[in-house]
């Protein structure tokens, strides 16, 4: 039996992308989740925005800002499990 | 193979004689190559670097392409989009459709561009002459995707 009294985490990769890898000076990390509240990906940010800093000003309700999970273009009420990818990026330029 | 990611530049030619080979069906072929400009928002450009996000750009531009094919009666399809540093002047993208009938290829090759320029996962940042910045997205991309 697992020991339930200890809150199970689960770990997502963060992959940080363009301009907001500048403004936060990281290209990514490991970031753990509690997983008993069926973390998304909004539930992500706002625990990254609770660090304050840059982490506070370039994650703010309101930044233009778009998600991927494992790759895929996400929104921010999709959730996330343990071991995904999750990729917090600016609105695309190429072409 | 309809899309590819990459450093080094494309001759439309060759790809065009590639995507075409052995089809006698197709009866028109469109084409969209995209460049960097000498200016931006009245701002003299020295050139740009362009980054994307392996892993997921071949992924999208896969998806895109299958989105026009389901679209658009078109017989093929072509992505070819550049990465790093670039000058004014240099290619950036091509998009090649090949269909029997003008219609529909004109068409599919203008959404391939729509929906790239939205949800491919690319990123300009410009070089100044005093500088560097990341360029913004543009409302009007958005709403030009919108149209499909």
């Amino acid at each position: 039996m697992p020991d339930t009294s200890v809150s199970a985490q689960l770990r997502v990769r963060v992959v940080y992308l363009a301009r907001l890898r500048d403004a936060l000076g990281s290209a990514g990390e490991t970031f753990a989740l509690p997983a008993d509240d069926a973390p998304t990906v909004d539930s992500l940010v706002a625990a990254l925005r609770g660090r304050g800093g840059a982490f506070a000003t370039e994650l703010a309700p309101g930044r233009a800002i778009r998600f991927a999970v494992n790759h895929r273009v996400a929104g921010r009420s999709q959730s996330v499990a343990d071991g995904d990818e999750v990729a917090i990026f600016p609105p695309v330029t190429g072409g | 193979m309809p899309v590819r990611v990459q450093t080094g530049d494309f001759d439309i030619g060759e790809e065009i004689a590639r995507l075409r080979v052995g089809d006698r069906g197709v009866g028109a072929i469109a084409s969209f190559i995209g460049t960097v400009r000498d200016v931006n928002d009245a701002t003299t450009i020295t050139g740009l670097t362009l980054e994307h996000y392996p892993g997921m750009t071949e992924a999208a531009l896969d998806e895109i392409v299958a989105e026009a094919r389901q679209r658009f009666d078109i017989r093929d399809a072509l992505v070819v989009h550049r990465v790093g540093a670039l000058v004014p002047g240099d290619q950036i993208v091509l998009v090649v459709v090949t269909g029997a009938h003008r219609g529909a290829a004109f068409d599919a090759c203008e959404f391939v561009m729509d929906w790239l320029k939205t949800r491919a996962p690319f990123w300009k940042k410009e070089r100044l002459p005093d500088g560097e910045r990341w360029v913004e997205a543009r409302a009007s991309d958005d709403e030009a995707a919108q149209r499909w």
